[in-house]
């Protein structure tokens, strides 16, 4: 959120740099099992995005001291790969990974059925290959896939979409310019069936107004991205496409 | 979006995939099988996989799933670990499974438990016990319960074990076309022995059959392929 306001990245009949409309998001495209040693694993496109997962587990979570006795752990691990962005990043763990880990976990610990494993773990690795803006929520996504193509239960998917302010004016699915001299953002993981919240961070100021249509281009955005991830997880499974 | 839930497509065979969260219409009087809980009076899927509707059960079989123990299973088992009186077998479940000395093979005194048994033997044995956090105790106190010495040890998902060999017919004809010895275990594992080449009759179609997996729709073209006959 660099918020540099003279940057002018929508034009006075709402369209945006890259020609699209405010409530647009960009091109979409997932795809499910393209990892065929993991249990479940999924790519999802999206826009210049690029974003892997894989699922492995339920297995013995080690070490034991991270064991529940009632439930699963979800052992979330989100990485960006060092030739992702035009400035190399440093391998491995970073603050920014960590963060992205834990609140990828926690919102997909709202839908897994956790208690059905006690003393487990699931591993699931997000691996960005091409970055651009929102690599959170397509990781979220692509988690989500992943997850319900190793078979774990779930009692829904998880979604997760960003909408942000530039230039004074709300829009959805913020791309990389948008994303540095924007003024906000706000990403989003919503449970697609039952249209229940489970993950949203705030960046930069939105008044409540804004905040509710941001809020309002987010959920329009689920619904067909959400028939994405069955088409996905049919193309897969033998479904019809 | 409830809507669009339950779409999930079907295959040409009346096998209706279902995703996780599809609403699978009103719960009242019918009986909550595999794979599917209720919500408020709703019915939602938790698996994705092929929704199974009768008169009064619905269930859903999962594309994909690990191999979760229950008493009286039979199951192949590889020794992980040993110590002075047990042995830690991997029995294709998320926790390895608990052979005491004294549900063991034959006579083994304390700290004498290698010379029995040792890590990557395989052994087929029962499932004695589960306890609620899935940690289990197996037997081979039992009738056929022994060490495998011959043949090979195959896998195929646990899921599609059930689906395949439900009509005791396949399996018939598959031991009979491959002249083969066949032991089939419910933790998705198979023994089979033979000679060299019936073997690798029996290997080359169950590799056929993991290519084929997760798609339900060719459950028919898997049974085909196990009961061809081999020349």
């Amino acid at each position: 959120m660099g918020g540099y306001s003279d940057v002018q990245m929508i034009d006075e009949n709402g369209i945006r740099v890259d020609g699209r409309t405010a409530g647009e998001i960009r091109p979409v495209s997932i795809n499910a099992g393209i990892i065929p040693v993991a249990d479940g694993s999924a790519e999802v496109i999206w826009g210049t995005n690029h974003v892997i997962a894989a699922v492995y587990g339920p297995m013995e979570a080690h070490p034991r001291k991270i064991q529940k006795q009632d439930r699963a752990v979800l052992d979330v691990r989100y990485n960006m790969a060092p030739f992702s962005t035009t400035d190399r990043i440093r391998p491995g763990f970073n603050r920014r990974s960590r963060e992205i880990s834990k609140v990828t976990a926690e919102a997909l610990e709202s839908v897994v059925l956790t208690e059905l494993y006690p003393r487990s773990k699931i591993r699931v690795e997000i691996e960005v290959i091409t970055a651009e803006a929102g690599t959170r929520c397509a990781g979220i996504t692509a988690a989500s896939v992943a997850l319900a193509d190793a078979g774990i239960p779930m009692t829904d998917m998880v979604i997760s979409v960003a909408s942000g302010k530039i230039n004074g004016v709300v829009v959805c699915d913020l791309n990389k310019e948008e994303d540095n001299y924007g003024e906000a953002d706000l990403p989003m993981g919503v449970c697609a069936n039952s249209g229940e919240l489970v993950f949203l961070q705030m960046d930069g100021d939105l008044s409540p107004e804004e905040f509710q249509i941001a809020w309002d281009y987010n959920m329009e955005a689920i619904a067909p991205v959400h028939e994405m991830m069955i088409d996905a997880l049919k193309r897969s499974n033998g479904g019809d496409e | 979006m409830s809507d669009q839930n339950a779409r999930g497509g079907r295959d040409g065979r009346g096998t209706r995939l279902v995703t996780p969260g599809a609403s699978l219409g009103a719960s009242e009087g019918r009986r909550i099988g595999h794979g599917v809980v209720e919500n408020e009076g709703q019915l939602i899927a938790v698996k994705l996989g092929a929704l199974i509707e009768n008169e009064e059960e619905v269930s859903v079989i999962p594309s994909h799933t690990r191999y979760t123990p229950r008493p009286g299973d039979l199951v192949i088992g590889v020794v992980e670990a040993v110590q002075s009186n047990l042995w830690f077998l991997d029995i294709n479940a998320p926790f390895n499974a608990l052979l005491p000395m004294s549900l063991g093979p034959g006579k083994a005194e304390f700290g004498g438990a290698r010379n029995v048994l040792n890590v990557g033997n395989t052994v087929l044995c029962r499932i004695q016990e589960v306890d609620e956090t899935h940690s289990s105790v197996v037997t081979m106190k039992g009738l056929g319960l022994r060490r495998i010495d011959s043949g090979i040890v195959e896998a195929i998902p646990p899921h599609l074990m059930q689906s395949l060999f439900s009509d005791s017919n396949v399996l018939k004809s598959l031991k009979s076309s491959t002249d083969c010895r066949i032991i089939l275990a419910d933790n998705g594992r198979m023994w089979v022995d033979g000679d060299s080449k019936s073997m690798s009759n029996v290997i080359s179609k169950l590799e056929q059959i993991r290519a084929m997996s997760r798609d339900f729709s060719s459950l028919e073209s898997m049974v085909e392929i196990l009961q061809t006959e081999v020349y």
